[in-house]
C-alpha cells in the first residue's frame, strides 16, 4: 500500500528571464489501486506538475511539498524517486542516440532492482512485453525513441511502466497522437499493469478518449496550475460535452 | 632543381605537391589551411632539424618492417602537400613499412607499437595493402615526445584496409601527422582516428582514388581536456568515377581552453561522376568554457553524383537524456557514461577488436571524469 501525497505544492519553471510560477498550490493524493485523473486545458499545467513530481531540473518548487510514504521526495534526485517507486510516461519521450532500448531496459532494471536481471529470463520477459504491446522485436536493438513515431513513443514508455513495476506512475498524455488501434493497444497494457500490481495511477489527458479505456476512479480538473474541481467519472462526461469553458472563466475572473 | 607540380586551381586541393622544402613558403598564420593553428608554437615543425625517425618497439608481426627512407619499395609518387610534411620526409632517415602481401587475408589485427626516438622525432609509415588482401592495421602512437611525419595507406585493387591510428600522447606533446590514403579499383578503405590527448595535436587525413569502383570511410573520435589544441583537417579528393567516400568525426570537450577544429573539404573533380559522399561532424561540449569550430566545404566541379552531403553540429551535453535516463532509476554517472558511449558508438563499434574499443572507451571515459579508474 503506497501513497503519494502532493500539499500545496507551488513551482516555477526556470528560464533565462528569471522564473515563471506555473503551479499556484496543487494539493492531491494518489494512492495504490486508485486511477486518478488530471483533466485540463493545453498549458495549464499539467506537464508541469509532472515533471515537478519526477524532478525535472529546469523547474523549481517555492513552497509545498510531496510526500511517497513518508518519504520527502523533493529531497530526492531523478534517480532516487525513480528507485523509491515514481515513474513518469511522458508526453514527449527524449532520443538518446547510440543507445539500444534493450541496453537502456537493461540498464534501468538493474538500477532499480539493485542487481542485474538473469539474461535468459529478462530477454524472454522483454520479449513478452514487446508482443503484448504489438511492438515489432526489431525496437530492442533500435536506439531509444530515434526516429520512432509517436505512438511507437508512447507504446515504448508503457512498455517501461510494464517492465518497471512502479508504486505510483503519472502518465502524462499518453493517449496524445495515438490513433484508435494504437490507444486500444496502449491502454491494454496500461490495464494490465493495473490488474498485476497495486500500482496508483496519475492519467493526465486532454481528452476524455482515453478515459473509455482506462477507468478513473476519481477526476481533477486542473486550470492555471491548480485542481478546480474534483468528482468520479461522471465529471469526465461533464468536461466532453461541456469543455473546459465554466472553469477557465471562472479562474481567469 | 625540379619544378613543383603545380595543381589546377580549386579552393580545397592542395596548390603544391612537391619533395622540395623550398617549394613551401614558412606558414604565417593567416593562410587558409594554417588559419586556425598555433603556428608559434608549431615553429620548429616549419625548419628542418636533425630529428631521430620514429620506430618500432616490442613484438611484432613479420608484415611489419623499419627500413631506410631510401628503401625502393616506398611510395615514390607520393608527394607532401605543405611544409612539415615535406621537412619531415626529406629528414627522416628511417620508415616503417608494413607490406600486406597480395591476396593474404589477416584474421587478427596487425599491431604496431610507434616507438619515439627522442623529445623530437619525423615520423614516416607506409601500410601497403596488397591487391585482394584483407587485413587491420593499428597503429600505436608512442605518448611521449614532438612528432611530425606522415602516414601513408595504399590500397591495391580490391583490397580490404581497415587501419586505426591511435593518438593519447602527454598534454606536453606536439603531433602534426599527415595521413594519405590511396584507394585502388573496387578496394575497400576504414581508417579510424583516434586522438585522446596531447598539447598541440594536428591531422591532415586525405583519402583520394587511383582507379573507380573504390570505398573509403574515415571515422574519427577525439577528446579534449585542459587547454589542448586539437585540429582535424581532413581533404576527400574524388578523382574518379563511381567511389564512395563517407567521413564521421566525433569530438567530446571539457576544460576551459579545449579547443578543437575539424575541417572538411570534400572536392568532387569533373571526371568524378556517380560517386556518393557524405560527411559528418559532431561536437559535444561537456562543460562550459571550450571552443568547437567545425566547417565541412563541398565542392562539386560535376553535378552528376549519386549523393553529396554533408552536416555539422556542436551541442552541450543533453539535460533532456540525462532527466530520461535518471528518471528510470539510472545514478547520474551511470548516465552520463551512457549518454557518451552512445555519442561515440558509430565510430567505436566499427573496431572489430572488442578488448581494444573497450579500452578505449574506458580511457575516454576515465579521462571525462566519468568513471574514476581506467
Ligand atoms: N521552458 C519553459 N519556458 C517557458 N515557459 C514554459 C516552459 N515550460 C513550460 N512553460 C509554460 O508553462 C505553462 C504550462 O506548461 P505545461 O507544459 O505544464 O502545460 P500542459 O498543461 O502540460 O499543456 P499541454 O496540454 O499542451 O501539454 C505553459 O504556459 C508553458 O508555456
Ligand atoms: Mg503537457
Amino acid at each position: 500500500m503506497s501513497r503519494l501525497t502532493i500539499t500545496d505544492l507551488h513551482a516555477s519553471v526556470i528560464t533565462e528571464d528569471g522564473d515563471t510560477p506555473i503551479l499556484r498550490g496543487v494539493s492531491l493524493v494518489v494512492e495504490s489501486g486508485t486511477t486518478n485523473a488530471i483533466m485540463g486545458p493545453n498549458g495549464s499545467g499539467k506537464s508541469t506538475l509532472a515533471y515537478v513530481i519526477a524532478g525535472h531540473p529546469k523547474y523549481t518548487v517555492t513552497s509545498g511539498s510531496i510526500d511517497l510514504d513518508g518519504q520527502d521526495v523533493l529531497a530526492m534526485s531523478v534517480d532516487e524517486r525513480a528507485r523509491a517507486g515514481l515513474f513518469l510516461a511522458m508526453q514527449y519521450p527524449v532520443e538518446i542516440p547510440g543507445v539500444s532500448v534493450s541496453n537502456f531496459l537493461r540498464t534501468s532494471i538493474t538500477a532499480l532492482k539493485g542487481e542485474a536481471p538473469k539474461l535468459r529470463t529478462w530477454t524472454k520477459d522483454m520479449k513478452e512485453a514487446m508482443a503484448d504491446l504489438q511492438m515489432d522485436p526489431g525496437f530492442a536493438t533500435r536506439n531509444v525513441n530515434e526516429g520512432f513515431s509517436g505512438g511507437e513513443k508512447k507504446r515504448h514508455e508503457i512498455l517501461q511502466l510494464g517492465l518497471m513495476q512502479p508504486k505510483i506512475a503519472v502518465l502524462d498524455e499518453t493517449d496524445s497522437g495515438l490513433d484508435v488501434d494504437a490507444l486500444k493497444i496502449v491502454s491494454e497494457g496500461v490495464n494490465r499493469f493495473k490488474e498485476s500490481s497495486d500500482a496508483g495511477l496519475l492519467l493526465i489527458t486532454h481528452y476524455t478518449r482515453i478515459l473509455r479505456y482506462i477507468k478513473p476512479d476519481v477526476v481533477h480538473v486542473f486550470v492555471d496550475g491548480r485542481i478546480v474541481a474534483t468528482g468520479g467519472p461522471e465529471l469526465a462526461d461533464v468536461l466532453e460535452s461541456d469543455g473546459y469553458e465554466t472553469y477557465t472563466a471562472a479562474a481567469r475572473a | 632543381m625540379r619544378a613543383p607540380t603545380v595543381a589546377p586551381a580549386t579552393d580545397l586541393a592542395p596548390r603544391i605537391y612537391s619533395r622540395e622544402i623550398g617549394d613551401f613558403d614558412v606558414p604565417k598564420g593567416r593562410e587558409e589551411e594554417w588559419r586556425f593553428a598555433p603556428i608559434r608554437k608549431l615553429s620548429s615543425f616549419f625548419e628542418p632539424e636533425n630529428w631521430g625517425s620514429v620506430g618500432i618497439s616490442g613484438e611484432h608481426d613479420a608484415t611489419v618492417e623499419y627500413v631506410e627512407i631510401s628503401d625502393p619499395r616506398l611510395s615514390q609518387s607520393w608527394m607532401p602537400t605543405d611544409r612539415p610534411s615535406a621537412i619531415a620526409r626529406a629528414q627522416a632517415t628511417h620508415a616503417v613499412l608494413v607490406t600486406i602481401a597480395k591476396e593474404s587475408v589477416h584474421s587478427s589485427p596487425i599491431v604496431v607499437n610507434l616507438k619515439n626516438a627522442g623529445e623530437n622525432n619525423y615520423l614516416h609509415v607506409e601500410v601497403h595493402a596488397g591487391p585482394f588482401s584483407k587485413s587491420q592495421v593499428v597503429l600505436i602512437h608512442d605518448t611521449t615526445g614532438n612528432v611530425s611525419g606522415s602516414m601513408l595507406s595504399i590500397l591495391g585493387d580490391q583490397a580490404e584496409l581497415t587501419m586505426l591510428s591511435v593518438i593519447d600522447a602527454d598534454t606536453a606533446v606536439m603531433q602534426h601527422v599527415h595521413w594519405f590514403t590511396e584507394v585502388g579499383r573496387d578496394a575497400n578503405f576504414l581508417g579510424l582516428s583516434i586522438t585522446l590527448g596531447g598539447g598541440v595535436i594536428r591531422t591532415v587525413p586525405t583519402l583520394t582514388y587511383r582507379a573507380p569502383g573504390g570505398k573509403g570511410q574515415i571515422l574519427g573520435a577525439f577528446l579534449l581536456t585542459g587547454d589542448q589544441f586539437q585540429e582535424h583537417r581532413m581533404l576527400v579528393d574524388h578523382t574518379q568515377p563511381h567511389c564512395v567516400s563517407n567521413v564521421i568525426y566525433k569530438g567530446a570537450l571539457s576544460g576551459e581552453g579545449a579547443h578543437s577544429v575539424w575541417i572538411g573539404d570534400v572536392l568532387v573533380r569533373r571526371e568524378a561522376v556517380g560517386i556518393e559522399t557524405y560527411e559528418l561532424n559532431r561536437n559535444l561540449l561537456l562543460t562550459d568554457g571550450p571552443r568547437a569550430d567545425s566547417v565541412p566545404n563541398l565542392e562539386l566541379e560535376t553535378g552528376d553524383v549519386l549523393s553529396a552531403g554533408h552536416a555539422s553540429a556542436t551541442g552541450r551535453f543533453d539535460d533532456e537524456q540525462l532527466f530520461y535516463l535518471q528518471s528510470r532509476g539510472i545514478p547520474e554517472s551511470v548516465a552520463r557514461q551512457l549518454v557518451v558511449r552512445g555519442f561515440f558508438v558509430d565510430v567505436l563499434s566499427k573496431i572489430d577488436d572488442p578488448d581494444l574499443s573497450g579500452s578505449l572507451m574506458r580511457r575516454i571515459e576515465s579521462k571525462l571524469g566519468i568513471i574514476d579508474h581506467e
